[in-house]
């Protein structure tokens, strides 16, 4: 018996590749979530009155000091017992994209602090509005720098959808220790698995940072 | 030039905890009146003109602006404090220019000066760019509408900022230390600016500054500030030559003695 067999490579491609599909797809799906409502966390916590912004800060602070899985588990399993029964693909990605918020949102908030004050008096001087000031003077100047900070969540999350495995959803971890036990093969399976998370981040780390390097220029912030 | 006041300071306090910076100030400025304010770091000359662009809250007393309240406005037959609507609207007829320029980094010049009279005023693209770029070529920047801040040096951004309150039409102008952050051969062009302006212009023009020779020159009246209050003020002529205020003497004399 070799120790790597191309049958068993040529075997499990296909099983993997539905995986990877639905990895990708909570990954882009779950981080889309992340970063717009990591913004908006951002925004409730910096322009909020005191009581607003202190109630989202906590909440922040509580979605990071929980594991990721027990929130999946709570959403999923505890759920149910209320009445509220949510499908596990949208549960999951709900709970990843929530996650990933809380960790953007402070990820923004160093953006938008680092923005000069002169900015916001310049914008209240020339009578722009709330809405404008951040839409048009803050947030372009805010973001592309830590474009950086967002894309290593970004990675992060991509390396945390094998925990949707918990909640019966077939991502491509699950995928290849499934093919493993089945044929009493696992070496194959789950190296491929490994390679593609791999190339995987390798090449999201590449976008993030042409996305930023792009940002940045079209902001004329470099 | 009308009998009311452009601005008004009536019984005005600022206090930041239990510092107050500003103590029941009653200060009245004519339209088109060029008034300037000295005074030694701390004496509350440049929270004057931060309060009035209502970037700090006021604690007591009421700021007027041509002919109605600022920081109040009229709710069920009683003065309350200004809502935001309110601050919006009466903010409007004044304009600000900061020591530091604080201009948009990630806009150019010319989209600097266009940005507010757009997304403020209403106006279009083409009538707010009309605006912006005869405006830039008062200030001497005709060339530069394309440039941004970080191609420009500090004379020519504060001439943009200049050129940027100017595009929203205000009736008082305020500036805040204009040419302290500039290196000393810079300083002319802006102050040029500043001239061109008072003669050309029918503006009312509060200045905080640290430029004696251009004080004296330029404005109507000088105030001296001291602690909060207003030791003394008067024409450049008489603050300058003949102060009364032993404060004020003392002042004047370390400053003209160092340069």
């Amino acid at each position: 018996m070799n120790i790597w067999d191309w049958f068993y490579v040529q075997e499990a491609l296909p099983y993997l590749y539905r995986g990877a599909v639905v990895t990708v797809q909570a990954t882009l799906l779950g981080f889309a979530i992340a970063l717009v409502l990591g913004l908006v966390f951002a925004i409730i916590r910096h322009a909020g009155g005191p009581l607003v912004s202190r109630a989202m800060a906590e909440t922040v602070e509580f979605i990071r000091s929980t594991p990721l899985l027990l929130q999946v588990f709570f959403v999923y399993f505890v759920g149910p017992q209320f009445g509220i029964v949510i499908p596990a693909w949208i549960a999951g990605i709900g709970v990843l994209g929530i996650h990933y918020a809380a960790y953007c949102s402070e990820v923004y908030r160093a953006g938008i602090e680092a923005v000069d004050e002169g900015q916001w008096e310049a914008s209240t001087a020339l009578n722009l509005s709330p809405l404008r000031t951040w839409r048009v003077i803050i947030l372009p100047q805010a973001i592309p720098p830590v474009v950086p900070g967002l894309g290593n969540y970004f990675i992060g999350m991509f390396k945390d959808t094998p925990i949707l495995a918990a909640i019966a959803i077939l991502e491509m971890l699950q995928r290849a220790k499934n093919f493993g036990a089945e044929n009493y093969r696992y070496i194959e399976a789950i190296t491929m698995a490994g390679i593609f998370y791999l190339v995987f981040s390798l090449v999201a780390s590449a976008i993030v940072q042409a996305v930023g390097y792009w940002l940045n220029r079209r902001y004329h912030l470099t | 030039m009308s009998d009311a006041p452009m601005v008004r300071f009536e019984n005005v306090t600022k206090r930041y905890g239990s510092l107050t910076v500003l103590d029941e100030l009653n200060l009245d400025i004519a339209a088109n009146e060029k008034v300037s304010i000295i005074g030694p770091s701390g004496s509350g000359k440049t929270t004057v003109l931060r309060m009035l662009m209502t970037l700090e809250r006021i604690n007591e007393g009421v700021i007027w602006v041509d002919g109605e309240p600022l920081t109040h406005e009229q709710r069920n037959g009683r003065m309350a404090p200004a809502g935001d609507r309110h601050l919006r609207r009466v903010r409007g007829k004044i304009g600000m220019v900061f020591q530091h320029f604080n201009l948009f980094p990630h806009m150019t010049a010319l989209a600097n000066c266009m940005e507010a009279p757009v997304s403020v005023l209403g106006l279009s693209k083409q009538e707010a760019e009309a605006r912006a770029a005869e405006l830039l070529d008062m200030v001497g920047l005709a060339d530069k509408k394309g440039h941004y801040p970080i191609q420009l040096s500090g004379g020519q951004k504060q001439r943009v900022a200049i050129a940027r309150a100017l595009a929203m039409r205000p009736k008082v102008m305020l500036f805040d230390e204009v040419t302290s952050a500039l290196d000393p051969e810079l300083v002319g062009e802006v102050l040029n600016v500043i001239r061109k302006l008072g003669a050309e212009h029918n503006l009312t023009m509060l200045m905080v500054t640290h430029q004696m020779g251009f004080a004296r020159e330029f404005s109507d009246r000088v105030c001296f500030f001291y602690g909060g209050r207003i030791a003394e003020q008067g024409p450049p002529d008489k603050l300058f030559n003949d102060p009364e205020n032993e404060r004020t003497r003392q002042f004047l004399s370390a400053v003209l003695e160092a340069g």
